[in-house]
């Protein structure tokens, strides 16, 4: 275990000093990601230049769900988001050259091309999560340390329900390859979701990502006793805190079938 | 008539360019598939945050609730057809230019501009069947949509889609030469398509964008790529004002296009090709 991370982060480096090589086209990049990823949030903006509050939500409230949801996604974005280039892989080739190396092979994917740039995303949505903060007030004033804490594992399990879902929409490429943006519709899609808060959808759609896919459990559930509100869909509220229960579970399953996927994986040869 | 005969008439290039880039799209059955599932998704979530938005402003914009919802169903339907948050060719033009390939496009009797423009064509022409009209579909099933009844309304629409995608590739034409000139076009490639989500209507209808902001995006190109079409399906833009809409269109297609000609005789004066 210790040998597969050490290869991770050799690996990863190894991008990271690729990019710095060309400094200035790095650092577009990172901007680049920064303001794809605060476009959302421009939009939130225009939107509460004519309102008040969206389905009941202040904007320092929707600002908390947003930075929570943009943190957590770039993180995993970061962490393992080329995990979703295994169509390409598979179809030009090279997965068969991951498969001889002595390395888990969601590891060497995951750094594969390791993309700095990707901490634009994270560094918006931690900025927009300190302004929801500050913004916040007396709401955040009260808050106790377990709170805090939930803060905290808020944003580390939703990072880990988003690799999961990057690691179930990776071992779906070993079937459809060309299916790629399959995934999309539950990272970004659910990234997009879950910036707004959950009054405002359906109660179908909110009842689908509790308890078919738990993006709910990303923000929504754990924000709602940040923001002393009702847990979405009425549930009881010792489930605001079990986020990282959820996200242990979601990624068990995705380590299960990507085990699958990889053993099923037939090369197609010369 | 044989493949050669028809090349022979200079119109007949163009036309096999925009059938094979037809066929060439309608190739990727699941990739297609998958497009759908997706413009459906963010449809549906959208279109939510604008019921939410229009609950609490009516009329915001000039739109009812019913043609707010319309007008994010118009727009997932579209991404695919005018490229709204990029893919389309310019990514394949910076690549040849390079890697060299460029060389060998010049090198064919035909003109590059209006090879890729007819490569563009057959390329809108499929995802607007492959990608449009299921979502729109979807979107009209799932929801209280505001569509016209009159079959003139929807060919003014095909008309401004038309226009909306000439405009598009106007500008991403412009993009591809860009690497021309730099020798990393990524950025630039990256900034325009964000220019293009912000300002084309993508992201809110232009008409709910605030104060000076809302009056400069517009009169800006990217208006022309999915503001003015959804306004003339929504009618917003009827009659005298639908006609407006697409001499709109037609005044940026013709300076954008333009600007590429001499964007094109300024990188084609610069090309060396290396070696033997």
């Amino acid at each position: 275990m210790a040998d597969a991370l050490r290869s991770y982060a050799l690996i990863a480096a190894m991008w990271i000093r690729a990019a710095l090589a060309y400094r200035a086209s790095f650092l577009l990049a990172v901007l680049g990601s920064f303001l794809a990823s605060g476009l959302d949030f421009v939009a939130i903006m225009i939107m509460f230049s004519h309102i008040e509050v969206l389905g009941g939500f202040t904007v320092a409230e929707v600002a908390l769900l947003y930075g929570a949801t943009s943190t957590s996604l770039g993180l995993t974005e970061l962490l393992v988001g080329n995990v979703s280039r295994v169509g390409a892989r598979v179809r030009d080739g090279t997965m068969d050259t991951l498969l001889v190396r002595p390395v888990p092979v969601f590891l060497q994917l995951a750094a594969d091309r390791f993309a700095l740039r990707r901490l634009g995303r994270v560094t918006q949505g931690l900025l927009v999560l300190a302004w929801a903060l500050y913004a916040l007030g007396p709401v955040r004033a009260a808050w106790s340390p377990a709170q805090w804490a939930l803060l905290v594992i808020m944003v580390l399990s939703g990072t880990a329900i988003y690799g999961a879902l990057y690691a179930l929409g990776g071992a779906f490429q070993f079937w459809a390859q060309d299916a790629a943006e399959v995934q999309n519709c539950f990272t970004y899609g659910g990234n997009t979701m879950l910036q707004y808060p959950p009054t405002v959808f359906a109660a179908e759609l909110v009842r689908g990502v509790t308890f078919v896919v738990p993006l709910a459990f990303v923000n929504w559930v754990p924000a709602s006793r940040l923001l002393d509100r009702e847990s979405p869909l009425g549930l009881p509220g010792w489930v605001d805190f079990t986020s990282p229960l959820v996200a242990a579970a979601a990624c068990g399953v995705a380590a299960l079938v990507w085990r699958i996927a990889v053993n099923s994986y037939r090369s197609t040869g010369s | 008539m044989s493949v050669a005969l028809r090349l022979r008439r200079p119109s007949g290039v163009y036309r096999a360019v925009a059938a094979g880039s037809f066929r060439r799209y309608a190739t990727y059955r699941v990739a297609t598939a998958a497009g759908v599932l997706t413009n459906t998704v963010f449809g549906y979530v959208l279109a939510y945050t604008f019921i939410a938005l229009w609950a609490e402003r009516p009329q915001l914009g000039g739109y009812d609730q019913a043609q707010a919802v319309t007008f994010v169903w118009i727009g997932q339907a579209l991404i695919g057809a005018v490229a709204l948050l990029g893919g389309g060719f310019q990514e394949e033009l910076h690549e040849r230019i390079r890697n060299g390939d460029i060389a060998i496009d010049l090198y064919r009797p035909v003109d590059l501009q209006l090879w890729w423009l007819a490569f563009d064509m057959g390329r809108a022409a499929f995802q607007l069947l492959g990608r449009g009209v299921v979502p729109m579909a979807v979107g009209a099933l799932a929801f209280e949509l505001r569509l016209p009844t009159d079959p003139a309304v929807w060919l003014l629409f095909l008309l401004s889609v038309w226009g909306a995608v000439v405009v598009g590739f106007a500008i991403r034409y412009l993009v591809g030469l860009s690497a021309f000139w730099m020798l990393d076009g990524s950025g630039v490639l990256m900034l325009s398509t964000l220019v293009g989500i912000f300002a084309s209507g993508m992201l809110l209808p232009l008409t709910v964008f605030p104060g000076v902001l809302g009056e400069v995006v517009r009169w800006l190109p990217w208006a022309a790529m999915l503001q003015v079409p959804a306004d003339v399906l929504l009618e917003r833009r009827a009659g005298g004002s639908a006609v407006t809409g697409l001499v709109f269109q037609a005044g940026w297609a013709a300076v954008l296009l333009f600007a590429g000609r001499l964007a094109q005789s300024a990188a084609t004066r610069r090309v060396v090709v290396q070696g033997g």
